[in-house]
């Protein structure tokens, strides 16, 4: 026990603490705040929730927004129906046709961030990208994605990205069902839909919650899109995540970076409290 | 047996003995290892200094130790990236202690690392001998306190520099704005409005061809400032900063003027382009437009010219000499600008500096003054001509450059050298950024910064002039 708990220690307790501590301050890395920060109160928190420029571009509740948009978007709607209509169509698949599918969406998820962002620049530029020259070619024109939607442009990147994940944890689902209920449902001539809202849903709801708060999660502190649109243009797809980052490590202000990600820590904790609960919800339904 | 044992002992101690023996002469012979760094990258940004550094200065400076005795390997680490993130590796570098030997640094940095304890004075660095070297003599004053702050030098500037406006002349006589053979070779706006009224001719003349382009918006970072908005601001008759009141311009007629220039290029008229400046990469579009022939005017520095668009570089524009002009920035009206100029420009500069952390201070010293030495610049004038930091290197064989320099230096100015300074510039940034996308107008921008302002020096040091 003892070497675990140190462990926790030294790795997430004093982290933890000494951000919260930090967010107090006002350090920086560069200026008279490195040398001698001191404890400014409330200042940091109140300046993030200054509520009369709070949805301005740039600042915290735009990021917030931005974030919810984008976790609502690219998890809820996105990566979480693909993931479990994916697992469901190809359940039942001949092995080696499934096997392919399976093994490229989660190369998808597998490859660096960098290469992927790289790649997904190139796709979506308006002048040279493959999306365009197929947009076009099918006569509906160009679309300047960076620019006039850089939300959706990422939300799509991360729906790419990250269906594998949910795909997987629902195909896991969806091995637990026993094959006999599967053939019942057949024999009895329930159709698709009706299998899936009386069979399939009933047994596997514990793990599509599950599996919504773990994406959401993960999409929340997600950072890669930051490599694609930098947050831009106009802040106007600019995430906590890339809003800590660019307080802490750009204008190194490390005491307003602390409050931000004291923040994005709380809800994290939320989200991983609902997490819990959920399991424990699951363990006793079983 | 007992025979025996002796004698393998005596063996591992003769063994023992021979390889610690070697140790220490492998440790006596050990090179002394420099390293330098700074955002150039060969066929790249900044091509020309790793040309000159591993070229031309390593390899003397090696040859030269080794004719003191001394064994020393230097190794330059190309960067790649923008600006901003040096700094921000510089800054997570020294505040642990670590980071190359020597730091290729922009001026304007040093006061908020210096107040940060992560940069020190070159004496207290290498030890007061550095005062000893020759160069001293030929470096002034004002090219000292590039890398200075509060009456200390922290490191020697490359030169300086200063800001025109390029243009392209074959896009200017398909407009039939130059007449080369009506004599009509070279082109000077005297005012805000003759500049716009070129930037029309070549709107309504050349369609899809970006008249004007002026650095605005946060992700070009500090080139949106100086190249930007101090060249517009200045125009106005102020400066960012009051040096005689030293306090900071919040609200201004002159602040307002410069707005207004903007929105009436890239909101109004559409002489320039907005989406360049405000999507990623915002500065090598500029520069890949400007070479392609897609944009007629650029305000930029004279490293641009030197470095940006010269041969070998990413950016060249072929016969570079034909192509491009230069011009001054004019003022709003003649007499109107900073100092009742009819023509303004500030100046920068960057250098290399030395690491406090570096275990080597001295080698460190001699590399950087070595570099410095009359026939080091000079070889570095012959690979990129410009305003160098020594008197005794002129600018050779770069007419163009030399007219810049002669024309522009007289008028020049320079940031407000102070820790806060950063911040501000930012500011000014996104300012500039909230106008040209249309978020804000100019009346709101500008109390948007006045309030930024106050945050970050206290409104005591913030002037409002109604």
């Amino acid at each position: 026990m003892a070497p675990a708990l140190i462990f926790i220690g030294v790795f997430l307790l004093f982290p933890f603490v000494w951000v919260f501590i930090i967010s107090f301050t006002n350090r920086t890395l560069t200026g008279l705040g490195a040398v001698s920060p001191s404890f400014v109160g409330l200042q940091n928190y109140l300046r993030l929730f200054d509520l009369q420029r709070w949805m301005r571009p740039g600042e915290f509740g735009n990021a917030l927004w931005n974030t919810l948009l984008f976790v609502v978007g690219s998890a809820v709607l996105g990566q979480v129906p693909l993931g479990l209509g994916m697992a469901l169509v190809f359940h039942r698949c001949r092995r080696a046709l499934r096997e392919a599918v399976f093994t490229l969406a989660i190369v998808a998820w597998i490859l660096p961030g960098v290469t992927v962002a790289f790649t997904w620049i190139a796709f979506l530029d308006r002048d040279f990208g493959t999306l365009n020259a197929i947009l076009t070619s099918l006569g509906l024109g160009a679309v300047d994605w960076y620019f006039d939607y850089p939300l959706l442009a990422i939300i799509l990147f991360n729906i790419w990205r990250g269906t594998a994940f949910s795909m997987l944890l629902f195909s896991a689902a969806l091995g637990t069902i026993p094959p006999s209920y599967w053939e019942t449902s057949e024999v009895v001539g329930a159709t698709g839909w009706q299998r899936f809202r009386d069979v399939i849903f009933p047994l596997i709801r514990p793990h599509v919650l599950t599996a919504l708060i773990l994406v959401t999660l993960w999409t929340f502190n997600v950072f890669t899109p930051y490599l694609i649109t930098g947050g831009g243009p106009l802040f106007r797809s600019e995430t906590v995540s890339m809003y800590t980052y660019r307080v802490a490590f750009r204008f190194l202000e490390f005491g307003r970076g602390a409050t931000a990600a004291v923040i994005i820590m709380v809800i994290n904790l939320i989200l991983a409290v609902g997490y819990l609960v959920s399991l424990k919800r699951q363990a006793v339904y079983q | 047996m007992r025979a025996h044992r002796a004698r393998s002992f005596g063996k591992v101690l003769v063994l023992a003995a021979v390889a610690m023996g070697l140790v220490g002469i492998s440790a006596w012979a050990q090179p002394i290892k420099l390293t330098v760094t700074s955002r150039a990258v060969r066929g790249g940004v900044n091509t020309q200094l790793v040309q000159w550094l591993e070229d031309v200065v390593f390899p003397a400076f090696v040859a030269a130790m080794r004719a003191q005795g001394k064994d020393v390997q230097v190794e330059f680490i190309q960067f790649g990236g923008t600006d901003e993130a040096l700094k921000q590796q510089y800054a997570l570098d020294l505040s642990v202690g670590r980071g190359a030997d020597i730091l290729g640094f922009d001026g304007f940095w040093i006061p908020e690392f210096v107040e940060a304890g992560l940069v020190k004075p070159l004496e207290r660095v290498a030890g007061p001998a550095v005062w000893d070297w020759e160069g001293w003599e030929f470096i002034p004053l004002g090219m000292r306190e590039i890398l200075g702050y509060r009456g200390e030098v922290y490191g020697i500037a490359h030169g300086t520099d200063v800001r025109v406006i390029f243009y392209r002349r074959d896009l200017f006589e398909q407009a039939g704005i130059l007449q080369p053979k009506v004599g009509i070779h070279e082109w000077q706006p005297r005012s805000w409005e003759e500049l716009l009224d070129t930037a029309r001719l070549i709107k309504e003349r050349l369609p899809g061809v970006i008249p004007l382009q002026i650095n605005a918006g946060t992700d070009m970072g500090e080139a949106t400032t100086m190249q930007g908005w101090f060249m517009v601001l200045l125009g106005t008759g102020i400066h960012m900063y009051d040096f005689d009141a030293e306090k900071w311009y919040g609200q201004h007629p002159g602040i307002l003027e410069a707005l207004r220039f903007y929105k009436t290029v890239y909101i109004d008229e559409k002489l320039g382009d907005a989406r360049m400046q405000l999507l990623p990469g915002a500065r090598a579009r500029t520069f890949e437009g400007f070479r392609d022939g897609k944009i007629a005017m650029l305000v930029e520095g004279d490293w641009f010219w030197r470095s940006v668009i010269a041969p070998g570089s990413e950016w060249a524009v072929p016969n570079r000499e034909e192509v491009v002009g230069w011009a001054k920035m004019p003022a709003n009206q003649p007499g109107a600008g900073y100092r009742g100029q009819d023509f303004v420009t500030i100046s920068g500069g960057t250098g290399f500096i030395l690491n406090p952390n570096t275990p080597h201070p001295e080698e460190a010293w001699a590399l950087v003054s070595f570099a410095f030495s009359k026939e080091m610049q000079l070889e570095f004038q012959r690979i990129q001509p410009r305003i160098r930091c020594r008197v005794d290197v002129p600018v050779l064989g770069d007419p163009a450059m030399t007219a810049m320099a002669e024309a522009l230096l007289p008028l020049t100015t320079v940031r407000p050298m102070f820790p806060g300074y950063p911040k501000i510039s930012y500011e000014a940034q996104l300012m500039t950024e909230r106008v040209v996308a249309g978020l804000m107008t100019p009346e709101e921008a500008m109390v948007a910064y006045k309030e930024a302002l106050q945050a970050i020096v206290g409104a005591g040091n913030v002037l409002i002039v109604p």
